[in-house]
């Protein structure tokens, strides 16, 4: 099973999980802040709206494009 | 108050918006009339540039940046204006030549800028890449968030707006699509690419542009760069071209242009083109390959045979006065066009010489019957 770390906290999930179900597993579920300083979460789930953006392993992705991996570490903030 | 109205402006764009703005200021009531079609203001860059390529675009641009500066002391935070200064750079010695040859024209016209040689251009902005000749500082150009500056302009109590689509145009007067007409004692046409519908004889043609935006990246860079290449060669020429064009958006986020293609009212998204520009934007900044993009879009400048705008009354056409055909240049030179445009309507002296930009420089439109 991966272990990766979101934001600093160490999570443990099953293979084939996507970043954006762990952030909803290991957190409140959110993906980042707006410009307007509003926390916000994945929307459409398929790499489209957005929304998801996260920083893994200091790169800008997309949580819900991307599988979990051990030792992967995932900021959604600020 | 729409019977009442002294003027009625059509297109809520940034020339449109601007035109009632000055109208509204001198005491005139306008109605500003607006269909929501897709056009040029909420598409484009927002990019306030002094551009040369002849004296009669220096002068409406030169005019019109110092507008903008003005008005920005008055400006909400929204309108995300910034003067951050244009970077022109100079890959070979040829746009190097040309660096040189613009920065004496524009400081023999009272323009602040600076020419950069290898290393202040590496100095002044670090994710360039290496082998670039030089570039041209030019201090006064700036940015801002078009939508919200045209939102903003046309907030006054004599201005009133309203949704709807104008099918005809008689002189002073407007038919709406529910058939009813509306009349005033001037029409201001500032539709944008969408006044060929309504006065066929303008010449006046699409010109398609993609656009990229990117995630936020704060501090990668500080001016809007533009490659010289942009007056040398590739956007001369009338097939598809690109430029680099990258602007550094108040939210950190980078704003990539341009590209240029005619004969096409599509407004998709074509992937070689947008791969095609990016990978000019990439040749002069390699860092933007790692970063994302989160949005791709088009958009479609209102382009006229010679580059400038139609400021004037339609020769054929009285009550009707034209302000259409700015190409890319409508965000930067809204200001000096309307107050070009207001001046001849009401009478009074221009702040500039209003000739090159009259209508009537085109033969089909002096002889529209």
């Amino acid at each position: 099973m991966p272990e990766l770390t979101l934001d600093g906290r160490p999570l443990l999930v099953a293979p084939g999980t996507t970043v954006a179900a762990a952030l909803l597993l290991g957190g409140d579920g959110t993906s980042r802040t707006s410009v307007s300083g509003q926390r916000r979460a994945p929307v459409c789930g398929m790499g489209i709206c957005q929304e998801c953006r996260v920083t893994i392993d200091g790169q800008r992705r997309l949580a819900c494009q991307t599988l979990c991996r051990d030792g992967m570490r995932v900021e959604s903030r600020p | 108050m729409s019977d009442g109205a002294d003027v009625i402006v059509i297109g809520a764009g940034i020339v449109g918006a601007a035109c009632a703005h000055e109208l509204a200021r001198r005491g005139q009531r306008v109605l500003v009339l607006d269909a929501g079609l897709r056009a040029a203001t909420a598409a484009g860059m927002g990019h306030l540039i002094v551009l040369d390529d002849n004296p009669a675009e220096l002068a409406l641009s030169q005019y019109s940046v110092q507008r903008w500066r003005d008005w920005s002391r008055d400006m909400p935070d929204d309108c995300a204006y910034r003067q951050n200064g244009t970077l022109w750079l100079a890959a070979n010695a040829e746009e190097m030549a040309v660096a040189e040859a613009k920065y004496q024209v524009l400081r023999e016209h009272g323009l602040d800028c600076e020419l950069l040689g290898a290393g202040a251009l590496r100095d002044a902005e670090p994710e360039l890449r290496d082998g670039l000749h030089g570039g041209l500082r030019v201090t006064g150009d700036g940015i801002l968030y078009a939508p919200n500056a045209a939102r903003w302009l046309l907030d006054h109590p004599l201005i009133e707006q309203r949704r709807a689509r104008v099918i005809e145009i008689d002189g002073s007067r407007v038919r709406l699509e529910d058939g009813g007409w509306l009349g005033a004692q001037a029409v201001i046409l500032a539709g944008g690419t969408h006044v060929t519908e309504l006065c066929p004889e303008l010449p006046i043609e699409p010109k398609k542009g993609h656009l990229l935006i990117t995630d936020r990246y704060p501090g990668r860079i500080s001016h809007t760069l533009v490659e010289l290449g942009y007056v040398t060669s590739a956007h001369n020429a009338s097939g598809p071209s690109t430029a680099a064009n990258i602007q550094p958006r108040p939210t950190g986020q980078l704003f990539i242009g341009a590209s240029r293609q005619f004969g096409s009212s599509d407004p998709a998204v074509e992937p070689w083109m947008l791969a095609k520009m990016l990978q000019r934007a990439v040749d002069y900044m390699p860092g933007l390959a790692r970063l994302n993009g989160i949005r791709a879009w088009t958009g479609f400048r209102a382009a006229g045979p010679d580059g400038l705008p139609l400021l004037g009354e339609h020769p054929q056409r009285p009550g009707l006065w034209l302000a259409v055909g700015h190409e890319g240049l409508g965000v930067t030179t809204a200001p000096g066009s309307a107050d070009l445009l207001v001046a001849q309507l009401l009478g009074e002296t221009a702040p500039l010489a209003p000739e090159p930009y009259l209508p009537q420089r085109f033969p089909g439109v002096r002889a529209h019957a």
